[in-house]
């Protein structure tokens, strides 16, 4: 009714001029807006249909841009006379206003009398499906592949004819190629031949594209029903042996009226409490109702009076259902299809569980390098040096904050990240070296209390670093190159920046053995760490080396930070995330050997994605029960899977 | 306060140290615990002495001049002084860097709780259900509580772990035995493998870790995040004000101090005290003397546990809610904290760490410490407090190893001499500079 | 008061703006909100929010002719230390009223010592319903008025067929979920077509849970993603979304816990087009929120910006003034009273009610990411009254609160009686 005088209202406005230009109030693009302005005010999926319907079958060339700025959020309509126009904000309030027939200027306008439409992402879905007939063939390729997409999301069955219409002339081989699949997607799900779709089916067998299956799945959708005998050809299902529970079987009884509605306790309860008489129950005292046993009793009473309905029990249940067979039918598409659909899904199926053990492999591989990361400057401090360093995940963090700090200074991604990596092993190393001087020298004997002095430095750290930079999370932003993900195909893929983080681990282990065997200075370190009195007699400075090497752990340190705040995120307890499992992948792999730390990531991640695979509803029980089994590898092997032999163990 | 530490500290202080430690030092039974000992006796009078005073103040039963939420702050503290007992212990005295005691803390709290919480309520919901036509079935009784429990997290029936949550005896038993059972396990496996010294510091972390971790989840039947709360309801004793509770709970706290000190001290007095030092400053020797070493460990780690849990089931009624956050590695690590700064190796030591650390950090995090205005920048403490704990600490390890506990000896001038190449521990015949460096 | 000797007080006295008042002692209004711990950074604002809207009450003369005092304390996002706190407020500084708390557990551990000692307290925050306390006025959105309508949005206007909820581990995603999972399976979603997952506080390790989700969408249904994801862990929750390349059309995700505040942590570039539903975005047109964030602007700074519980702080308060004002004193029960039918215009253009479950009617505005990190709200509802119980669930459907007739928070409407008079903490 309100939308009936707003059009009274607008056709006496009609007649006033409206700023500049004139605007065409008796186009009929107007006109047909106007006729579904109700329900593109209302602006809500369920109601627009017809309105979108209508411009798309409208023929009129202007219904096109009329969907297209629409589903741009770039239409608005007077609060007043409902009139829709295109508009842009300009300053102070204002709109420039366009006209919805040919797009020329009428004038500026306060922004207050117009009224945005924003169509949610439900109607620019449907905007954009019925934009598919005009851009199917329109001469801009990113157009096509707009309609694609569309098409995609939002498939109809008009768009298997406009789209076999589009093939032949598409010149681009890509666009044809994907034309040309999504045409064999539309002919299983739309074609009326049953022959045509069931070669579709045929021709994508093997194939493992989510849309595939999504295209093949709902056709194999079956329903359990019952009948006295199953028809031929039916698969015959058993209550309670197959997948189908007895409870479910006998629902389907009662919901259809074939069964009187099991008795349980709350009806049991209602019953009695219904039919109360005084102080008693079908003869029997309230009081003595306590128990189930006892209003069980009661209710048996009251059946035999007629006051109740009779007791279904266990019995009646199996009986009823004795009495009856279950079957599954397919309700997705004929038998032939379904069957025919059934056959390719359970060949795709097959491919698809190999390739989703692969994707987890490489979840688990990546998970691993992110760990083997986080632990390598622990590899070194704590292997090598055998320093017990809890500040480290401190360290990781304070070169996640470097990467931070460098992008507000530097706002180009690539170039920040360059910056950052070696400014962050700068920052780190020198924060190492600071901590070695000026406390774990003095503590070298006493690893216990090394232990706690670098606990007190880690929770400063922390705290620290909250009152720099708050507790809020602070964006780390990786560059353009390094965004998306590799698809291997819509199974298993790994985003870049995972495979940048697996090269980085890859090439600080090799860093690491470079250093430590073909360098003077592994040299050196190696000799301090097994007898440091002889490589002193020896020329070697100790004190010298453990500062270095110190260093140069939590300098790697600071750059496993910079990669992991690009996947994660930043924030004052990220190093706390990792300590842990750091040093459990250390322990596990083996003390002062950095193949043992490998191993040890590569089980730790293994173990936490193979745990979270078993039960994908519960990430943290993966990580619970992931802890626990280390707990208990290490106390049947303390020294971890590749345990030093001989003096070296005892250095 | 005097010098409580061991009676061989004062038999060897002030030696040029040429006597040996004697390991199978004879208990000297005929010497009654106080006569070894008499700074225990000072110890029992001031923690009587104290009680009685803030009895006296409080609104309980006293003048009123102490807020009701002061008295819990210092219940509270007083069983913070039991657990870092019972850490100095397992620590200060055997060499056990324990970082999971503080779990077994939040377990006492949680068998505690969980009986408070299905106790209170089941009132409530027999009481409930007395109104209903019909008389209450036993399983109508059990899913009301039930639904009353978990409707919080979105669960309606009792978990496995519920079963004996009706009855005090049996969780009363569980404050002492599910510690202790842990603590036996674990011990058993890591001691069996002669794993020592950090390892185990971070084995222990790890077994915190996941046993928050497992807390944290709603699938443990535990209220997941939200915990247990309202603790501070005694069932049944919902017309008592809380004045009064704190009160009970404070000389709950004070006994059971009292009585852990009476313990501890008695532990680490005579030849079982000697040999858990020798462990700690020497491992090896005393395997090689002859001694179980492991059982030594495994029985003073388990002891020390359901201490602690004896210690958590007094906290968490005090503090009225128990969640995983409450067993989460770093309370542990504070815990460490407390008995390094209050001074290893001595009782009293712990205890003065516990009271001091965390009734200061309480002050400071409380928003109630005046901030620092200098100008551009002004310091607030609840900002740079832990900053100051943490440096302080480093502070305390590096310079002060035997914390506020030694300040006492310098005090009283009973301070060894300060000669190069002595020991390093707190006690006489520890583990030699000379000796360590090999 | 003599009490005061061994606890020194924590107030933060707000210089008053020179006017004369008629009553010689301030009426005093606690603020316990953390402002150091891991919740420092949600809680914080909303402290600077109560200074504000009690700085600009005492220019308008303050209530009762009498200025008003904001007490602060600091429980340090420790869940016991609120506890001490709030009875600390209510005995020691003797407040008449209490603004505070975030999260749920925080509020279960104040909950017996402000009904033991019959406090009013006032609680900001979205939250799981499940509960009704006499002595607390919950300003946040019930599910009914965020979850429920955010569900419905994607099944009528997104049609999405298949549902993935994800949540931090923790008692609101857990309540949350299980209530959407009932509601859902009503609306004739089968059991398989919803998948849940709970992830650990700060979870970075994304890849497999989103590739999960992305093979939900191997049988042809459209999925949609609900979030209850907390905090830090949003960060990497996006960023693996959009390294996988998964567009708000493909597979829409709508959070309850992402605000205006949390999107400051993110590069919103790849996350233009995902939701969010709240009952107030920073971007809603009124004149009222015009003012509201240019005060807020001026006072705390430019980049600062407003959100959701601020708006419930505010409606809350001014509702608490007026409340007092009619009755006349600041006594509690009076308070309590006066609050039930209390009307305050809230910043998105409609009228807040206070019910007499303790609960607000207000919309749910569902918006869309926008480049610069604010919302461009595409859907707003007419009031929606908060329900303390969900009707989703069995064991609370038979539940109902009202307080202003009944005098029970908990009235089991089965059997006609009060289950219980204090709250279920």
């Amino acid at each position: 009714m309100l939308w009936l005088c707003r059009l009274f209202l607008f056709c006496a406005v009609a007649v006033m001029p409206m700023g500049a230009g004139a605007q065409q109030l008796d186009a009929p693009i107007q006109q047909l807006l106007q006729t579904h302005g109700e329900i593109i005010a209302k602006s809500s999926r369920k109601s627009i249909g017809p309105a979108i319907d209508a411009l798309a079958a409208s023929g009129m060339a202007e219904a096109q841009v009329v969907l297209q700025r629409w589903q741009d959020k770039e239409m608005w309509f007077n609060k007043d006379t409902a009139v829709f126009v295109f508009a842009e904000e300009i300053e102070n309030r204002q709109l420039r206003l366009f006209d919805v027939s040919d797009g020329s200027e009428i004038g500026t306008a306060e922004k207050n009398a117009y009224k945005q439409l924003k169509p949610n992402s439900g109607i620019r879905g449907m905007i954009a499906a019925a934009l598919v007939q005009f851009q199917l063939s329109d001469p801009d390729p990113n157009t096509r592949t707009t309609a694609l997409d569309a098409i995609e999301r939002d498939a109809e069955a008009s768009h298997l004819a406009a789209l076999r219409a589009a093939i032949d002339s598409e010149p681009n081989i890509q666009i044809k190629a994907r034309k040309t699949r999504l045409e064999r997607l539309l002919t299983i799900r739309f074609d009326d031949d049953d022959d045509t779709r069931i070669a579709a089916i045929v021709g994508f067998k093997g194939d493992l594209g989510v849309d595939v299956r999504a295209a093949l799945n709902p056709l194999v959708t079956t329903r359990v029903e019952y009948a006295e005998t199953a028809p031929k050809g039916a698969v015959i299902l058993i209550p309670g042996a197959d997948t189908l529970g007895v409870a479910d079987a006998y629902d389907l009884m009662v919901s259809a009226g074939d069964a009187p509605a099991r008795t349980d306790a709350s009806t049991i309860r209602q019953t009695l409490i219904d039919n109360i008489n005084g102080t008693t129950v079908a003869g029997i005292q309230i009081a003595t109702l306590d128990n189930d046993a006892a209003r069980l009793k009661a209710y048996a009473a009251l059946a035999r009076n007629g006051a109740a309905d009779p007791l279904v029990t266990d019995e009646t249940v199996r009986a009823a259902l004795g009495a009856v067979t279950f079957f599954e039918v397919f309700i997705g598409a004929p038998p032939r299809v379904a069957t025919a659909a059934q056959a390719a899904l359970d060949d795709i199926e097959a491919a698809v569980a190999f390739n989703q053990t692969a994707d987890l492999a490489l979840d688990a591989l990546s998970l691993a390098s992110i760990y083997f990361l986080a632990a390598i400057g622990l590899a070194i401090t704590f292997g090598v040096m055998g320093v017990i360093n809890m500040a480290h995940g401190e360290f990781i963090m304070m070169g996640a904050y470097t990467g931070y700090v460098v992008q507000l200074f530097i706002p180009d991604y690539t170039l920040s990240i360059l910056v950052a990596l070696p400014l962050a092993f700068a920052v780190t190393f020198g924060a190492g070296v600071a901590m070695e001087r000026l406390v774990i020298r003095w503590l070298y004997h006493r690893p216990l209390e090394t232990l706690l002095a670098t606990f007190g430095i880690s929770i400063a750290l922390q705290q620290l670093a909250k009152n720099i930079f708050g507790t809020q999370a602070r964006p780390l932003t990786a560059p353009g190159w390094l965004d998306g993900s590799w698809v291997i195909n819509d199974i298993v893929s790994i985003s870049y920046i995972r495979i940048a983080i697996f090269v980085l681990a890859l090439t600080f282990l090799a860093l690491f053995l470079f250093v430590m065997n073909r360098t003077r200075l592994g040299l050196e370190v190696r000799a301090v760490t097994q007898n440091p009195r002889m490589a002193a007699s020896m020329g070697i400075n100790p004190d010298r080396i453990n500062m270095l090497t110190f260093g140069f752990g939590s300098g790697i340190a600071g750059i496993a930070g910079v990669a992991i705040g690009l996947y994660a995120k930043v924030t004052s307890e990220m190093g706390a995330d990792y300590i842990v499992q750091s040093f459990m992948t250390v322990v596990v792999g083996g003390v002062g050997n950095i193949w043992g730390t490998l191993l040890g990531a590569t089980m730790v991640g293994t173990l936490q994605k193979g745990i979270e695979f078993l039960n994908p509803s519960n990430t943290l029980a993966a990580q619970t029960y992931m802890i626990l089994f280390i707990i208990l590898f290490i106390q049947f092997r303390p020294k971890g899977i590749i345990a030093l032999k001989g003096r070296a163990a005892e250095a | 306060m005097t010098d409580t530490a061991p009676s061989s500290l004062s038999k060897y202080s002030g030696g040029a140290g040429a006597e040996p430690p004697r390991l199978a030092t004879p208990s000297g039974g005929a010497k009654p615990l106080v006569q070894r000992h008499p700074s225990v006796l000072i110890f029992i009078g001031c923690l009587a002495l104290f009680t009685l005073g803030i009895t006296i103040l409080a609104e309980g039963f006293g003048i009123g001049v102490i807020s009701t939420s002061f008295v819990k702050t210092l219940g509270k503290t007083l069983c913070l002084c039991l657990v870092a007992l019972a850490m100095d212990l397992v620590w200060g005295y055997t060499g056990i860097l324990s970082l999971g005691h503080m779990a077994f803390f939040g377990i006492g709290g949680y068998a505690i709780g969980m009986w408070l919480m299905y106790a209170r309520t089941e009132l409530i919901v027999v009481e409930s259900l007395a109104q209903a036509p019909l008389p209450p079935t036993p399983q109508e009784i059990s899913d009301g509580i039930a639904a009353q429990i978990f409707g919080v997290v979105g669960a309606s029936e009792f978990p496995p772990i519920w079963a004996v949550a009706h009855s005090l005896p049996l969780q009363l038993a569980a404050v002492v035995l599910v510690p202790g059972l842990i603590a036996l396990v674990f011990g058993w496996l890591a001691f069996r493998s002669r794993v020592t010294g950090v390892y185990l510091s971070i084995l222990t972390q790890a077994m915190t870790l996941a046993l928050a971790l497992y807390l944290f989840q709603n699938d443990s039947g535990l209220r997941g995040n939200n915990g247990l709360s309202g603790l501070q309801n005694l069932p049944g004793l919902g017309d008592v004000p809380q004045s009064t509770v704190s009160m009970w709970f404070l000389w709950a706290s004070a006994a059971a101090l009292g009585l852990g000190y009476l313990f501890c001290a008695w532990i680490v007095s005579g030849k079982f005290g000697s040999v858990l030092r020798a462990i700690r400053d020497d491992e090896a020797r005393v395997r090689f003397l002859g001694y179980s070493v492991e059982a030594y460990k495994l029985f003073i780690f388990t002891v020390t546990a359901v201490i602690a849990g004896i210690a958590g089931a007094l906290y968490y009624p005090q503090a009225g809610i128990i969640n995983p956050a409450e067993i989460a590695p770093i309370a542990s690590i504070y815990l460490a904290v407390w008995v390094a700064i209050g001074g290893r190796g001595r009782l009293y030591g712990a205890v003065i760490g516990a009271a001091f650390v965390s009734l200061l950090s309480t002050w400071f995090t409380g928003g109630q410490a005046p901030d620092i205005n200098l100008g551009p920048y002004t310091i607030q403490w609840v900002d740079w407090w832990t900053i100051l704990l943490g440096l302080s600490f480093v502070a305390v390890t590096l310079f002060a190893p035997k914390g506020i506990g030694g300040l006492i000896v310098i005090i009283e001038r009973r301070t060894t001499p300060n000669r190069h190449g002595a020991d390093l521990g707190p006690d006489p015949g520890a583990l030699r500079e000379k000796e360590a460096e090999t | 008061m003599t009490r005061k000797l061994l606890s020194s007080t924590a107030a933060v006295l707000i210089a008053s703006a020179g006017a004369a008042y008629a009553c010689d002692a301030p009426i005093k209004v606690g603020v316990l909100h953390s402002l150091s711990g891991t919740m420092a950074i949600s809680e914080t604002t909303l402290k600077d929010t109560m200074e504000m809207l009690v700085e600009q009450q005492n220019e308008k003369g303050g209530v009762l002719g009498c200025e008003l005092e904001a007490v602060v304390v600091d429980p340090a996002s420790d869940w016991p230390l609120f506890a001490e706190k709030a009875r600390e407020l209510l005995t020691v500084h003797e407040v008449d009223v209490i603004f505070g708390n975030w999260t749920s557990v925080s509020r279960k551990s104040v909950l017996p010592v402000i009904e033991e000692l019959n406090g009013l307290l006032f609680y900001p925050v979205q939250y799981e319903g499940e509960e009704s306390s006499k002595n607390v006025f919950y300003t946040g959105a019930a599910p009914n008025q965020q979850a429920i309508p955010a569900t419905d949005y994607f099944l009528e206007e997104l049609e999405v067929e298949k549902f993935a909820l994800l949540g931090t581990d923790y008692v609101y995603p857990r309540t949350t979920n299980n209530i959407l999972e009932a509601y859902l399976k009503d609306k004739g979603i089968a059991e398989e077509d919803i998948f849940v997952n709970y992830t650990p506080f700060g979870h970075s390790d994304w890849s497999k849970i989103v590739a999960d989700v992305v093979a939900l969408g191997a049988d042809g249904k459209k999925v949609g993603v609900i979030s209850t994801i907390n905090g830090d862990a949003n960060v990497g929750f996006y960023k693996e979304l959009a390294a996988a390349g998964i567009s708000a059309d493909d597979i829409p995700v709508v959070a309850f816990s992402v605000g205006e505040e949390e999107l400051a942590g993110l590069d919103t570039s790849n996350l233009v087009g995902h939701l969010a539903a709240w009952n107030y975005f920073q971007s809603a047109e009124s004149d009222a929120n015009e003012a509201w964030v240019e005060a807020w602007k001026a006072r705390m700074g430019e980049d600062r910006v407003t959100n959701d519980p601020m708006e419930a702080h505010y409606i809350g308060f001014n509702m608490w003034v007026n409340a007092a004002t009619e009755a006349g004193t600041t006594d509690v029960d009076a308070v309590r009273t006066a609050m039930y039918g209390q009307e305050f215009p809230n910043l998105t253009g409609g009228t807040a009610v206070m019910l007499p479950n303790h609960h607000l009617a207000k919309p749910v505005l569902i918006g869309e990411i926008q480049e610069d990190g604010q919302f461009d709200i595409i859907s707003q509802t007419v009031e929606v009254p908060g329900d303390a119980w969900t009707d989703f669930l069995p064991e609370s459907a038979v539940l109902k609160s009202d307080w202003a007739t009944l005098g029970c928070g908990m009235y089991n409407t089965e059997t006609e009686t009060c289950v219980q008079i204090k709250s279920n903490y």
